[in-house]
């Protein structure tokens, strides 16, 4: 669409709504340390023509948690339209103008929350001075309602439409010193919105990454080493040119650097791309690929190798204190009871439905992507670095995903189709197989976990000791596999040690939804579970008594005075919205009238990441054959003051508890370096036939609104998990399910 | 080799090895998107179309075995996007990526062919071929009960 400059309304978001997007994100990696928030410069969200048509600029990326949506309908509330009168348009990346276009962590509701509004207010400002300006009156007896200024007093109107350029003539206001709504007047935020591209997901209009055509367009595949930062030696590159439909092979030497640990976005793997005229020939001639591999070093890694040096890790004295209060070998001697218990769980992938891929075109010295990044402008500075090009000489259009989940944060498969494009006079599109996908994925690292917990004679937990074997060089974690010093329960065991050991990996990790969280809170949850069990007492009492003592300080800083209604950017946990989720979610389950009876159980379990709270309780049937049915799921969480699109809030959390149930039954391992999985059939993903009901309440709270992508998805874990334990009296702590003796019904 | 096919009510000449799938003769070919690529080996559905009235994998069906049989994909299901399924699906606003759903409706579409008002069994059976890595099942099931109570007519029609 074309913009029209003069008759457009232009309202520009100001710095001052920025906050650190570091905490949300600090499970990430390096790539994502503290950054200042970017000087939002005057730019347009909001076009009004002068018809009246609204069109507002999505700045986020989309691959399904509905931010194209979200953040248009904070716009639109202050700028007093009605939703049905929007477009919504999809910005290209360009952050000096719409500020960071970050998709992930959870991040878009609390970073875009103030700012959005804002920019509709000041919005609504202009085109109400416009008004009160046109008709001589003072701009306070102006009204607005459904995109038209009201003067009462002497009955006129005009709509936006025609205030429009008037408007765009003014300067805009400060974006600090806007007028907001009273939420009570709001009637966008907090109503049902259907998705902006749900009629044409249902038509089956080209919307996604993989849907990208462009005229002359070629198609590219990789194959790549399979064992992770192989390289090329030889191969028949020479026959492989001559197959059907074939134009180019190019062998990538690529850039990583093997180590025992393996940063975030670790470089371009090394393989052998090959464009052709349709994405199949290119696939069938990689079939005819004769590749003589030097795999390097991480041909020695193994799943088996992992456990046996971990075993090796957990009775060795640990390599690091991440977070130490009192003097925890003492309270566990001097404890009542202790149980000691080691829990493991694999490494898995992202799986998105959409494999990765991009298309990008090399033009006179100018590239054009087509990216599903979520971090696309991390996305950018890599490809100007690998291709030593500038990035002012990029531009990158943002496209629909299928799904991302935290894969997309990294930007291998874009920096691919920029390497190709810029070697071939023509628009290419790369996309990976499936096989590719999984094999390359950046993988949720696995980790095993030595725990201890003392109790005193009146069960109450007297310390813990959390010894966490993860991957790295000892002093980093690879990207997704380090734990924070406030990871639950820290703080409330009157004395807490969480040590770290780690092994080497040379292997690309990543953030999957929820990082860390997704596996630490099944760890920690299914323990409490356990010490509860060793008290004789009812796991939720417990978690609430618990929850009652005197909490620690945070060492991120404490931030927690109820009252504190602003984001502040920091990840701290307020023990009153915790035991909140849990109260709400034991009374919406009956958890205190539930039936106890041989092979039918329920559990229960909650958690704090991304600013936001769930509890979950899992209704779970156990057969002879140790097949697993999950029934019911209840949830109840806490993410803040509103849920801005209930509905399709409550779709998040459906997909929470669906792929958190899906972790339970996947892993992905190596033998002699390579990944042992390639397809849905080795890493399965939950079907319909097993899809519990899933009732979701919400708990309102005076805190400003957070994010939904993550927080849903940890408890369901320990929840199925502990409700296998009330079934059966056999307890899981082993992933996945198969490798514990259970499996899905 | 030349072959000659009958795609959403029209007929179209594609040059394509036979064994070509016919997921790639309507993505990369015919330029009919809307059909998507997941796995490639049936484990999946995101490719799911009607050949001859029947949901198929089209990532398993080589293009040289379709024949004459009318192959109806999501752009052809209905000439306005108005197919109670459609309709259905945006009424309850079923997707989030989005990405599996065309293969879902396809299902779906076969099965209120067979059966007009299906149970929950005979959903779960249907449609467990479909996996949606969102996890929106729950508004699938919901969206198929919906359309089938205003009924499911022929697609294309
Ligand atoms: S792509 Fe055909 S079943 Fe998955
Ligand atoms: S909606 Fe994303 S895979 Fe189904």
């Amino acid at each position: 669409m074309q913009i029209n400059r003069r008759t457009f309304l232009q309202v520009g978001a100001l710095a001052g709504g920025g906050f650190a997007l570091s905490l949300h994100t600090s499970l990430l990696a390096k790539a994502e340390a503290p950054t200042a928030p970017p000087d939002l410069k005057p730019q347009a969200f909001i076009h009004i023509a002068a018809d009246g048509g609204v069109t507002i600029m999505a700045r986020a990326s989309e691959s399904g948690q509905g931010m194209r949506n979200m953040l248009p309908m904070l716009i639109a509330e202050e700028l007093d339209v009605d939703w049905k009168d929007v477009r919504v348009q999809q910005a290209d990346l360009n952050e000096k103008i719409y500020g960071k276009q970050f998709s992930g962590g959870s991040a878009n509701t609390p970073m875009g929350w103030e700012p959005m509004r804002r920019v509709g207010a000041a919005g609504h400002e202009l085109l109400v001075t416009a008004a009160a300006g046109t008709w001589g009156v003072p701009a306070a007896q102006c009204t607005t309602r459904s995109g038209t200024v009201h003067h009462a007093a002497s009955g006129r109107s005009m709509g936006y439409g025609e205030l429009a350029a008037k408007a765009a003539a003014l300067p805009a206001p400060a974006l600090s010193g806007v007028k907001l709504k009273d939420p009570k007047e709001y009637r966008i935020i907090g109503h049902s919105q259907r998705g902006v591209d749900t009629h044409s997901i249902v038509t089956g209009k080209p919307l996604f990454g993989i849907d990208t055509q462009l005229p002359g367009m070629l198609y590219a595949s990789i194959e790549k080493a399979p064992v992770f930062g192989g390289k090329v030696k030889s191969a028949n590159l020479d026959e492989v040119k001559t197959l059907p439909g074939v134009r180019h092979v190019f062998v990538i030497e690529g850039g990583i650097t093997l180590a025992a640990y393996t940063p975030w976005e670790p470089g371009m793997e090394p393989g052998i791309a090959i464009v052709a005229d349709t994405w199949w020939q290119a696939q069938q001639a990689r079939e005819k690929l004769k590749v003589d591999w030097d795999l390097g070093p991480a041909v020695t890694q193994s799943t088996d190798g992992f456990a046996t040096k971990a075993a090796e890790l957990l009775k060795a004295p640990p390599g690091s204190t991440v977070r130490k209060y009192g003097d925890v070998d003492a309270a566990l001697g001097a404890s009542a009871k202790t149980v000691e218990a080691t829990y493991q769980f694999p490494f898995i992938a992202h799986v998105t439905m959409e494999p990765q891929g991009a298309t990008a075109h090399w033009k006179e010295g100018k590239l054009e992507m087509w990216s599903t990044s979520t971090l696309p402008a991390d996305g950018v500075a890599l490809v100007a670095k690998t291709l030593g090009i500038q990035e002012s000489d990029i531009t990158t259009h943002m496209i629909r995903s299928g799904g991302s989940f935290g894969r997309r944060l990294q930007n291998d498969y874009l920096v691919e189709a920029a390497w190709i494009a810029k070697r071939v006079d023509a628009p290419v599109k790369l996309l990976w197989s499936r096989e590719d996908d999984v094999t390359h994925d950046a993988f949720r690292p696995g980790a095993t976990v030595g725990l201890k917990g003392g109790l005193d004679a009146q069960g109450k937990i007297t310390a813990w000791r959390h010894h966490f074997v993860t991957f790295g060089d000892g002093k980093q974690a690879t990207s997704g596999g380090g734990m924070g010093q406030d990871s639950y329960p820290a703080g409330f065991p009157p004395a807490y040690a969480l040590y770290t050991s780690m092994q080497p990996l040379m292997l690309r990790t990543g953030a999957l939804r929820a990082p860390g969280d997704n596996a630490y809170c099944w760890v920690a949850q299914s323990f409490l579970d356990e010490l509860a069990f060793a008290a004789g007492r009812d796991p939720l009492e417990f978690q609430l008594d618990l929850l009652s003592n005197k909490k620690m300080p945070w060492n991120s800083g404490e931030h927690d005075a109820v009252g504190d209604h602003e984001p502040t950017g920091a990840s701290v946990l307020i023990p009153e919205r915790f035991r909140g989720v849990l109260e709400l979610v034991a009374e919406k389950s009956g958890w205190a009238k539930r039936a106890k009876e041989p092979g039918r159980g329920m559990g229960i379990a909650a958690w704090f990441c991304h600013l936001g709270y769930f509890a979950e309780v899992a209704d779970v049937s156990v057969d002879a054959q140790n097949k697993v049915t999950v029934h019911r799921v209840w949830a109840a969480g806490d993410v803040g003051s509103q849920i801005i699109n209930p509905n399709a809030a409550e779709s998040m959390a459906h997909g929470g508890i669906m792929e958190g149930m899906g972790h339970l039954g996947q892993e992905i391992t190596l033998e002699a370096g390579r990944v042992q999985q390639s397809n849905f059939d080795e890493h399965p993903l939950m079907r319909m036939r097993q899809a519990p009901v899933i009732e979701v309440y919400w708990r309102k709270t005076d805190y400003s609104p957070t994010g939904l992508g993550e927080p849903t998805l940890p408890p369901i874990l320990p929840a199925v998990t502990n409700a296998i334990f009330a079934a059966t009296g056999k307890r899981i702590r082993t992933l996945p399910l198969q490798r514990s003796g259970f499996r899905w019904a | 080799m030349s072959i000659q096919l009958n795609v959403n009510h029209e007929s179209a000449v594609v040059d394509a090895p036979s064994d070509m799938p016919l997921l790639w003769v309507l993505r990369d070919l015919l330029h009919l998107t809307g059909s998507k690529y997941g796995c490639g080996i049936g484990a999946c559905g995101a490719c799911t179309v009607l050949v001859g009235g029947q949901a198929v994998r089209s990532c398993m069906t080589a293009v040289g075995d379709v024949g004459s049989a009318p192959v109806i994909t999501i752009e052809g299901l209905s000439p306005d996007g108005r197919h109670p399924l459609q309709v259905a699906w945006e009424a309850i606003d079923v997707p989030q990526c989005g990405y599996c759903q065309a293969g879902q409706i396809m299902s779906a579409t076969a099965l209120l062919q067979k059966t007009a008002h299906p149970t929950d069994a005979e959903i779960d059976a249907a449609m467990s071929g479909n996996l949606c890595r969102c996890g929106t099942f729950t508004l699938i099931r919901e969206a198929i009960h919906k359309a089938a109570q205003t009924g499911a007519p022929t697609p294309g029609k």
